[in-house]
């Protein structure tokens, strides 16, 4: 899967109070939650957001609550991937349960900065800055959590195995 | 092969020997839990795979409590789409209004979850129940899906961290104070992807209610799950509120630890965290002159009646500060039920703060309760982001109920000791 876009940088522990705030939580549809993806943090986020667009931050993204509202609400937003130097361990669950790309690598959440543009090849986890000219490896996913992405998310990959099981 | 606690608990559930730290299993779950705001989505995901029944309507468990009673028309929508699921599958487990409480101290309460037992939840304060002695984890919706229909969840087997806890809290010192000394220490990301094991001769001097706490504010420090060894406490608490068999499951001597930390209770202070991080603490010697306008007692964190019972003993025969709002919510039915018998209520309302019935509510600022620009609140719940509670420009200090409930009466960040 090939990825390009511009980066939106954001610091270290961006929380998922701030990515979606609770006060949108009483709908759980993408397009309503992606009208407010980040504005208690960027208020800008929303309009200046193209398809494609890379979210670049620091450590522990998406800390705090568990809902699934903060990946879909990004996904939902057009932001192709995310970037990070770590992310909080359910955020990342759910980033790859829902089929959203990300991916763990300090060197490039350090070095890429606002406004760049950077392409990703997921497979082989390169980090390419088009407009630096650097280029990062992340550490690639297990096989188990690439078959995830590739079913696109967690329920494709069941399903793909109950038909499996069915056909055997 | 030696293994940690955690680890023997997910060994066992994946029908394994053993696991190693970084291995990816399959395990069966005992329990797995929504709420009114993840469950939606999990329920949509359910329904979308096509999946027709729930793997055990014995083994999950659905609160609607963060919204609840419905603040709102969308909010009613989302509770009325979860009723109509729970009716057609069958599901066992649904508490409403009435009977309903926050989700993490009702499970224990209602004996849905005991030692030995694998948890998951579409809530990331799911690792309360760590306190018992179960492996308990925050998911989110799709993993609820998912576990909904297979009864299983991956997880990758996590590293530990072991906590070794000694000696006896002092005066005003709880369960509280103690993990917030720890995120305070090793940060908001100290225990990342990690387990917290906690062990040692000082958890003898902790109660359930302050062991819930500890367990509660685990993903605080970015950690999986924070467990406690089972004691004749957890035993006995264990028979009061559960008819599930339970399962003892203990450390080996040689099991490895990323890191070891010795905590000696005798030296922690009241702790205060400042905004907008849990790891931005001060013990409350150092917190200086901060106004508040707002005090709120309550939540899966701090909502037992242990907590009741100190911010009443702290409150009795005093008033809330003119310029504070004070609002206490007991966390289930049975909580406020107790706080009431024993007079407690009398305590509060005499002191002029207001009683709620049990939501999650303003403590990720959903309702009753709300900040205006500019306001401050003390709050025993367990995050202070950037407008959890409410407006963006407001702010959230997390505490003990103790120094929430002298801090109500003073006007600002307060021990008892000050009042």
């Amino acid at each position: 899967m090939k990825i390009r876009g511009k980066v939106i940088k954001y610091g270290d522990n961006i929380d998922t109070d701030v990515i979606i705030p609770a006060r949108y939580l009483n709908t759980h549809d993408p397009s309503e939650l992606a009208k407010h993806c980040m504005e208690d943090i960027d208020r800008t986020f929303h309009s200046r957001v193209k398809p494609g667009d890379i979210i670049v931050a620091g450590k522990n993204f998406g800390c705090g609550s568990s809902r699934e509202h903060a990946p879909i609400a990004i996904k939902a937003s057009g932001i192709s991937c995310v970037i990070a130097e770590t992310f909080a361990r359910i955020f990342y669950r759910n980033a790859i349960n829902i089929g959203l790309p990300i991916l763990e690598c300090p060197e490039a959440a350090k070095a890429i900065n606002d406004g760049d543009e950077v392409a990703v090849d997921l497979a082989a986890g390169k980090i390419y800055n088009l407009t630096s000219g650097c280029e990062y490896t992340a550490a690639p996913f297990p096989d188990f959590m690439q078959e995830i992405i590739n079913a696109d998310g967690l329920m494709g990959y069941i399903k793909r195995k109950a038909a499996k099981a069915t056909e055997s | 092969m030696a293994m940690t606690m955690t680890q023997k608990i997910l060994a066992d559930h994946a029908g394994l020997e053993y696991v190693v730290p970084g291995q990816l299993i399959k395990a069966k779950v005992d329990m797995v839990l929504g709420n009114d705001i993840t469950s939606p989505v999990a329920i949509s995901e359910f329904r979308k795979t096509g999946f027709k029944k729930v793997f055990d309507v014995n083994k999950i468990a659905i609160v609607p409590d963060h919204f609840t009673p419905n603040k709102d028309i969308k909010s009613a929508e989302q509770v009325r789409y979860i009723r109509e699921f729970v009716k057609e599958m069958g599901i066992v487990h649904f508490f409403e209004v009435g009977q309903m409480g926050v989700e993490h101290a009702l499970l224990p309460e209602k004996g849905l979850v005991v030692a030995g037992d694998v948890v998951i939840g579409a809530d990331s304060h799911t690792c309360t129940y760590g306190a018992l002695g179960a492996f308990s984890t925050g998911v989110g919706s799709t993993d609820m899906a998912a576990a909904m229909a297979t009864g299983e969840a991956w997880f990758k087997v996590p590293e530990a961290i072991k906590f070794i806890l000694k000696g006896k809290p002092g005066r005003w010192v709880s369960g509280k104070d103690i993990i917030l000394h720890i995120i305070g220490m090793i940060g908001v990301d100290g225990a990342l992807y990690k387990s917290m094991e906690f062990t040692g001769d000082g958890i003898s001097h902790l109660g359930m209610d302050d062991r819930f706490t500890i367990a509660n504010m685990a993903i605080e420090a970015g950690a999986k799950n924070g467990i406690f060894p089972v004691d004749e406490k957890t035993i006995e608490y264990m028979k009061e509120h559960s008819t599930k068999p339970y399962k003892i499951y203990e450390a080996d001597e040689d099991a490895e630890y990323s890191k070891v930390y010795t905590i000696d209770f005798s030296e922690i202070k009241p702790t205060v965290a400042f905004p907008h991080l849990p790891e931005n603490t001060r013990t409350i010697d150092q917190v200086g002159d901060i106004k508040i306008h707002q005090v709120v007692i309550g939540s899966c964190t701090n909502g037992r009646i242990s907590d009741l019972r100190i911010a009443a003993e702290v409150m009795k025969g005093r008033k809330v500060h003119p310029d504070v709002r004070c609002i206490i919510i007991p966390a289930t039915q049975k909580i406020w039920k107790q706080a009431m018998k024993e007079g407690l209520f009398d305590i509060f309302i005499d002191a002029g703060a207001a009683i709620s019935t049990p939501t999650c509510g303003p403590c990720l600022g959903g309702h009753m309760g709300i900040l205006a620009k500019g306001e401050r609140a003390v709050a025993t719940t367990n995050r202070n982001f950037v407008g959890r509670m409410g407006h963006t420009e407001s702010e959230v200090y997390l505490a003990s109920p103790a120094i929430a409930a002298a801090s109500a009466i003073a006007g600002r960040i307060a021990s008892p000791d000050e009042l």
